[in-house]
């Protein structure tokens, strides 16, 4: 394996978002060395669903983002299928649509007003009358009271789709490097970014990425340029392999929007269902604001269990057979932060997706690259910069 | 309220509960089995009664359990931490049945005795109908007076290989042959590194190798079934003999006809339940103090769990760990002295078991590129391996998701050792399982009855446990 | 006691487990795998394997080597995956 100790790029952070960056900067041409302290797609990409979604945003800034990263993922597979083979680009990629239900009169207005928006916003929303959405999914609950199906909602397998986009910044001269730690910057005296500390040794580069996800606030703290991102804590429910008729599509509660949006600390459960690729169906979803505690607690899934026959009733008889957390990063405007430390220069952050993060990845490792490079990027990168004032965290410090 | 709550009722388990009753400790006893015994004492269930008598009815007969609230057919499928303590939940009654009752029980100190289960390692064929463990044949024999098979062909490596094959012959089975990959068992026991390492049950053994000489049953040392044959079931095996390494000598293959193989390498600890509490683990095995306690406060653990030493080492420690477990409730304790010498002795058998009959990576020489290594998912050899080159991830939770060994429904219990010593990762992130027994989505939803919470005001008790 | 294995009846006693009762009958193979649709039965015969799976009662993914018998149990083999009914 190379082993390289000077880099164009140094990304730090080996999940989706490092390696969506990496992998942009890569093609850029590039020379990325991306570190990670644990294993490559082990932390919250791992304890992700795959999700694609371009339903659950209101118009705005993260839905232009969601959009062009929706039109990007099948773009990147099918470039990548190139450069690296078939096998490493079989990524569990299923553009299978996402249904948004009513499960309660009240629900019906808002729901159709979000719909209304983002068909505005340019997304594909089709409103659906209860019937229609049950013979779309025959197993849904009987007193559904109105639906919207949005046909671009996607599904990927995370770990597939970062260890691919890892796969190929190796195969472009770049280096992916586990179990390494990043203790801090080395800069020059203009306070300008030269290079990373390791625990043996340095590695010069000529900007660094802060792609920890969760952990994004605690590495801006260790490195001196404080951001506001905080873990949100998340956990899904997965249950033995079932017939693959069981749940076809993404298949939602309209609160969750809601749930995503609020900021509140205490606990937020809004059903999510949708079935994988072995078979298993996944249940989310849970928002917690409980630090980096990982402790199961009961209660959240069991309002988990709850929420899911509430949609699916024939689920109340299949078995869970695992359940796991992870946490999402969280910021106090929803909003991912994306581009230059103007405080450090070549220090750029990549975070803040919260639970959005696969979707969002491809787009945001282009913007980082067309911004890096000095090209007219895609997306308006205004609404993501780091200087925004819910983001800057030294008021707090 | 001094409570302690014991899981699993095999030897280390009754003798925990035994002790922290004898203490004057309330004692819930959790196991999955109808009758108390564990693997090891395993009952004969279709006999009336309980021949470890009624734990609810003290005194009634000798090995009785008093004031122990002995809960069968219980699955603990989480354990959840609380202030100053642990919640433990239970589903009661037909295993996996969606109607079973939810229970909650809280408790301060958790003795954990869950166990071991035997670990296989694949083979061409290891997933015909007809391949069980030494563990199901002693099972079905002990527990059910059922034969796995007519011909049957036992398979592993160590001294537990020999009182299976017995069962079997007693169950009506003929053993057509015992495969140890490693020295012959009955040279080690009557050696003195075997023999002084104290153990009592090295009698025992030897009793079941004079019994497999006299019905004639072949004991063959380094060999192993290296290929199971047959189309809807076992009908024939290969063995082979091994190098020091297990690599199968070329040339040496037989084809022996069976129609069942029981295998066994050792054993691999039960340690959801001891990861969900957060105790440290090396090599897979619970860490535990002189007083078995964890690196968890409150959660003790004994038996197999913490190594693998056999039934009267399991004991010592269920003994040892009832009465910590009763003194860290508040109950006044006098430190178990013999238990614990039972203890250190029994942990020199252990380690001289342990190196007496290790497991070697020859076996991976057994396995072709279209051998099954998670028997769930269904996953190759060569899919592991392809996955593991491509996709260069360097721990358990990634490698799962990349290759799809361990997310089935047995979440790695089988295959996780294995793949992670063929991936060349750490085995311990397939072992971490928070929902420790699949629970049907309808009982996860039902509220459970949480009784007598743990009071934290009368948590003032001595907190550390020292002998 | 009596239940039923794909239909037919079978006498049984208490304390039974679904795979004790099959495997006295001389039944090796209960189940098909969701993937290659392959034969298997019992495998660890304690319970942390899932290889034993079969339908009782209507209700797929139980143990037999787990499941104590019931008078009147329908106990029906389980092709892949199956929903409960």
């Amino acid at each position: 394996m190379v082993r390289i100790d000077a880099a164009d790029v140094v990304v730090i952070g080996a999940g989706i978002i490092g390696a969506a960056c990496a992998e942009a900067l890569s093609a850029a041409g590039l020379r990325v060395l991306v570190l990670d302290r644990g294993a490559p797609a082990g932390g919250t990409t791992a304890g992700g669903e795959g999700n694609v979604l371009v339903s659950d945003k209101a118009p705005g800034p993260e839905l232009d983002l969601a959009v062009a990263s929706r039109r990007r993922w099948p773009e990147l597979l099918e470039s990548l299928r190139g450069e690296l083979g078939d096998e490493l680009v079989q990524v569990e990629w299923e553009p299978k649509g996402g249904l948004v239900v009513a499960t309660d009169e009240d629900a019906v207005g808002p729901l159709r007003i979000l719909a209304e928006a983002q068909r505005e916003a340019g997304v594909e929303a089709v409103d659906t009358t209860a019937e229609a959405a049950r013979a779309m999914e025959p197993h849904l609950a009987e007193d559904v009271h109105a639906a919207v199906h949005y046909p671009e909602d996607a599904q990927l397998q995370p770990v597939l789709a970062t260890t691919a986009l890892l796969a190929a910044v190796r195969a472009r001269g770049g280096e992916v490097r586990g179990g390494t730690e990043v203790h801090g910057l080395v800069l020059d005296a203009a306070g300008t970014v030269g290079g990373v500390r390791l625990g043996d040794g340095t590695v010069s580069c000529g900007a660094v990425v802060n792609a920890c996800g969760p952990w994004a606030g605690h590495f801006s703290v260790t490195v001196g340029a404080p951001i506001e991102v905080l873990p949100r804590r998340g956990a899904v429910l997965v249950t033995a392999p079932l017939p693959p008729v069981v749940v076809r599509r993404k298949v939602y509660a309209a609160d969750y929007a809601a749930a995503v949006a609020t900021p509140h600390v205490d606990l937020q459960v809004s059903a999510v269902v949708e079935s994988t690729a072995t078979g298993a169906v996944l249940i989310g979803s849970s928002r917690q604001r409980v630090g980096f505690d990982e402790s199961l607690e009961v209660e959240v899934l069991r309002r988990l269990a709850r929420s899911a026959i509430r949609l699916f009733p024939v689920l109340a008889g299949v078995p869970v057979m695992r359940t796991y957390g992870g946490f999402r990063p969280y910021t106090p405007d929803h909003l991912p932060v994306i581009g230059e430390d103007p405080r450090f220069p070549g220090l750029w952050h990549a975070s803040g997706h919260e639970g959005a993060g696969i979707g969002l990845a491809p787009a945001t490792g282009r913007l980082v690259a067309d911004l890096m490079c000095g090209r007219q990027p895609e997306v308006d990168p205004f609404r993501f910069r780091v200087d925004r004032p819910e983001v800057i965290a030294e008021v707090r410090t | 309220m001094r409570r302690v709550v014991v899981i699993g009722a095999g030897p280390a388990g009754m003798a925990a509960a035994r002790e922290a009753a004898a203490h004057g400790v309330e004692v819930v006893l959790i196991d999955a089995a109808a009758k108390l015994g564990g693997q090891y004492h395993r009952q004969d269930a279709l006999e009336p009664g309980d021949r470890f008598g009624s734990p609810v009815a003290p005194g009634s007969a000798e090995a009785a359990l008093p004031e122990v609230e002995h809960v069968a057919d219980a699955t603990v499928w989480a354990i959840e931490p609380i202030d100053g303590g642990h919640r433990v939940h239970l589903r009661i009654g037909p295993a996996d049945g969606p109607s079973r009752q939810g229970r909650a029980v809280e408790a301060r100190a958790i003795v954990l005795a869950t166990g071991a289960y035997d670990r296989a390692l694949p083979f061409p064929g290891w997933d015909l109908p007809g391949v069980v463990t030494v563990g199901a044949a002693q099972a079905l024999a002990k527990g059910q007076g059922v034969a796995v098979g007519d011909r049957v062909v036992v398979g592993g490596t160590g001294p537990f290989l020999l009182p299976a094959a017995v069962s079997l012959i007693r169950a009506g089975a003929r053993v057509v042959e015992v495969a140890e990959a490693n020295a012959a068992v009955t040279g080690w026991l009557t050696s003195p590194r075997g023999a002084l390492a104290g153990w009592s049950k090295s009698g025992e053994l030897a009793r079941y190798a004079a019994a497999l000489v006299r019905r004639r049953v072949p004991y063959r040392s380094r060999t192993a079934v290296v290929e199971a044959h047959g189309s809807e079931v076992v009908e024939s095996v290969t063995l082979a003999r091994l190098d020091a390494r297990w690599t199968p000598i070329p040339g040496s293959e037989r084809r022996v006809q069976a129609d069942a193989v029981a295998v066994g390498f050792g054993f691999t600890p039960q340690s959801e339940l001891a990861l969900a509490t957060r105790c440290r683990v090396s090599d897979g095995f619970v860490v535990v103090d002189a007083a078995q306690g964890t690196t968890a406060p409150g959660v003790f653990a004994a038996g197999e769990l913490t190594g693998i030493g056999g039934a009267d080492l399991a004991a010592a420690e269920g003994a040892v760990a009832g009465a910590a477990a009763a003194k860290y409730v508040g109950a006044a304790v006098e430190p178990p002295l013999r238990a614990m010498a039972r203890v250190r002795s029994g942990r020199r058998f252990a380690a001289a078991l342990a190196a007496a009959y290790p497991v070697r990576a020859g076996w991976h020489d057994w396995l072709r590129d279209d051998t099954i290594v998670c028997r769930c998912e269904e996953i190759t050899k060569a899919a592991l391996f392809r996955a593991v080159d491509d996709r260069d991830v360097g721990a358990a939770r990634s490698l799962k998701l990349v290759s799809g060994v361990g997310l089935g429904l047995c979440q790695g219990r089988v295959c996780g050792q294995n793949a992670a010593e063929l991936a060349g990762v750490d085995g311990t992130g397939f072992a971490k399982r928070p929902i420790a027994s699949p629970v049907r989505l309808a009982e996860l939803a039902e509220e459970e009855p949480i009784e007598s919470p743990i009071d934290a005001e009368e948590s003032g008790s001595p907190l550390g446990v020292e002998y | 006691m009596r239940v039923r294995f794909e239909g037919e009846e079978i006498e049984v006693e208490a304390g039974q487990t679904v795979a004790g009762v099959l495997l006295s009958k001389g039944i090796r193979s209960w189940r098909t795998t969701r993937g290659a649709d392959r034969p298997r039965g019992l495998f660890c015969g304690i319970g942390v394997c899932f290889d034993c799976l079969v339908r009782v009662n209507g209700v797929p993914d139980v143990r037999a080597c787990q499941r104590v018998v019931a008078d009147g149990d329908d106990i029906r083999t389980q092709t892949g995956v199956e929903l409960p009914s």
